[in-house]
């Protein structure tokens, strides 16, 4: 995977699903616009602003609460295309990977608007606004190849393991 | 992580099924035993299984609409027809109608489903549920349910296990769910991130399978990829009674590795609340002093016939206060039905509650007692997050049966007389 380059939005601890996508918008014909939807309640009019590429920095258990995979659906919809956080909650991890959200488990000093690259084959991470670097451990094997072939769906379609 | 051959309940339900001398940090690929969607995570499911031209494995899925049903707007509608089109296209017969279903999690344990030792995931957070019946369950995707439409089978990374021991009693009033908050409460909303918390001690005897169902529902709410109980002979009574098929308890072996353990003596726990707008900030409901204006009994953790029985008897004779809306929405058609048949519903209704058949209704604020902006709920759901039940501005805070009753007659949050005790 290439490097990302894009402006960050900052965000706290336990950000949870609801947050990201509101229940009330679950319903399948808003499947392609949930991006439209992101943050509505606590951050009114950032789907408008995020500029494609944008990176989401936050603390611990970033995607904490319900498994809904419109949760990293909405934020790529939106634009965001990584968030970092310093941890992830599991079930939104997995989804992230399995829909193409990079997911990448990093303490990083950043604030709302710095410029952020992130470079998953020597895992850093630069902070260009601020002139800082960080560092983080590369994906388990297993889940860079989910990665690399665009989730298990996409995995599982290549290998042709199940057509009839 | 070192193997020594003895494994937690985690690691055996894990190796059983992936036919893998499999210990924490592995990863595995694991045969399924049932893969849960309800609808609002059934459409994307549907769309992925079907973009992939597979056969399927129709045997292992269950459907159950509970989100927004009876539908609550056009779009759920459509919505809810997907997944009745699906399961008449795929002929899927484990979908479960409005009327003859309920909340997923209480239909997969009505139904037979959850069994001791069986792997079950669900797109949902909290398929955790069903650990309090010995089972490996955990919550995933839609794609990665749809993976298990097609397969059968899905990757997992085994997880480190935080043993609870429990010893003593619950004294009256006292619940699961005052034991699962102040357990969250003490190791925060990410305690046990891709873990499992795996429950055990002499106190298990005097926590009853529904209070089981109970925590192990709220486990997701320490970001527990499972919790589970071992299976005791209230667990075997239970399972012989629901259970479909064959299935075999996993004990955990004496010398296996945990990566904590924590110790909670029955006897010390008194009701609890989570205050908004994190399951982790639990205090004694003593401490608390908050005016309410809407009280909802129901949801997967504590929508069952024993948390209503509880519930009837401490309001039983007595009213809603009244700038009190109560809402009672047993978590499935079988705990209605019962509930019905011991004349809960009838008491309820005489309180001036408002009584619906079985829907996750207000629990994520989608239909059925959202709040408006500035308004207070006493719930016995298990997330309190903002906006969880409506207005960004609304509060929501976890608490008992108990306590969620006698706050509803009090209009303020208190614990019911004798709690405690
Ligand atoms: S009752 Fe609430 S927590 Fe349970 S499945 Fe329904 S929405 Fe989710």
């Amino acid at each position: 995977m290439k490097a990302l380059r894009g402006r960050v939005w900052k965000f706290g601890d336990h950000v949870d699903t609801d947050q990201i996508i509101p229940a009330e918008r679950l319903t399948s014909d808003n499947n392609e616009r949930l991006g439209s939807y992101l943050f509505e309640k606590v951050r009114p009019g950032m789907s408008t602003s995020v500029k494609k590429g944008d990176i989401i920095v936050a603390g611990r258990n970033f995607g904490c609460g319900s498994s809904r995979e419109h949760a990293p659906r909405a934020l790529l919809q939106a634009g965001i295309v990584a968030v970092v956080a310093e941890s992830f909650a599991r079930i939104f991890y997995r989804n992230a990977i399995n829909v193409g959200l990079l997911p990448v488990e990093c303490k990083v000093q950043a604030d709302e608007g710095d410029m952020l690259t992130i470079d998953v084959e020597k895992g850093k991470i630069i902070n260009e606004t601020k002139g800082t670097e960080s560092t983080f451990a590369p994906f388990p094997p297993f889940v860079q190849e989910l990665m690399d072939k665009g989730g298990l769906i996409a995995k599982i379609k290549e290998e042709k393991r199940c057509i009839k | 992580m070192k193997q020594t051959g003895a494994k937690t309940i985690s690691e055996k339900i894990l190796s059983n099924k992936s036919k893998l001398d499999a210990y924490a940090g592995d990863i595995v690929e694991a045969e399924v035993d049932y893969v849960m969607v309800n609808d609002v995570t059934a459409p994307l499911a549907f769309k992925e299984f079907e973009a992939l031209g597979s056969e399927i494995h129709r045997e292992k899925i269950v459907l159950v609409p509970d989100h927004f049903v009876p539908n609550k707007d056009i779009a759920s509608a459509e919505q809810a027809a997907e997944m009745r089109r699906f399961a008449k296209r795929w002929k899927i017969d484990n979908y479960f109608e409005v009327g003859r279903g309920g909340v997923c999690h209480q239909v997969m344990v009505d139904e037979g489903f959850v069994a001791p030792g069986r792997l079950i995931i669900g797109a949902d957070s909290h398929t955790c549920t069903y650990g309090a019946l010995n089972a490996f369950a955990t919550g995933v995707g839609s794609s990665e349910a749809a993976a298990v439409f097609a397969e059968g089978k899905l990757w997992f990374k085994v997880p480190g296990s935080i043993k609870v021991q429990l010893e003593g009693a619950m004294r009256k009033y006292v619940s699961g769910k005052d034991l699962i908050i102040k357990l969250i409460t003490d190791i925060g909303v990410d305690g046990a991130n891709y873990k499992t918390l795996e429950f055990a001690g002499k106190g298990l005897a005097n926590l009853p399978v529904s209070d089981r169902l109970t925590v192990s529902n709220m486990a997701v709410e320490a970001g527990g990829k499972a919790g589970i109980f071992p299976a005791d002979s209230d667990t075997l009574h239970f399972v012989r009674k629901f259970a479909k098929g064959k299935w075999e308890k996993v004990d955990p072996d004496a010398e296996a590795i945990y990566i904590d353990e924590r110790d909670y003596s029955l006897d010390d726990l008194v009701p609890m609340v989570a205050m908004p707008h994190l399951p982790e900030n639990g205090k004694p409901v003593s401490e608390v002093d908050v005016e309410i204006d809407q009280a909802f009994l129901g949801s997967c953790t504590n929508g069952r016939i024993e948390d209503l029985r509880i519930a009837a008897e401490i309001i039983k004779g007595k009213k809603v206060a009244p700038s009190v809306r109560m809402i009672v929405v047993p978590a499935s058609s079988l705990i209605y039905r019962q509930a019905d048949e011991e004349g809960l519903l009838a008491i309820f209704v005489k309180a001036g509650a408002f009584v619906s058949g079985p829907t996750c209704a207000a629990c994520l604020g989608g239909h059925m007692g959202v709040l408006a902006k500035g308004e207070r709920c006493v719930s016995t759901t298990n997330r309190n997050f903002v906006g969880r039940m409506g207005h960004k501005e609304s509060e929501v805070y976890l608490a008992s049966p108990a306590v969620v009753t006698a706050s509803a007659i009090a209009g303020r949050i208190v614990a019911p007389k004798g709690a405690g005790a």
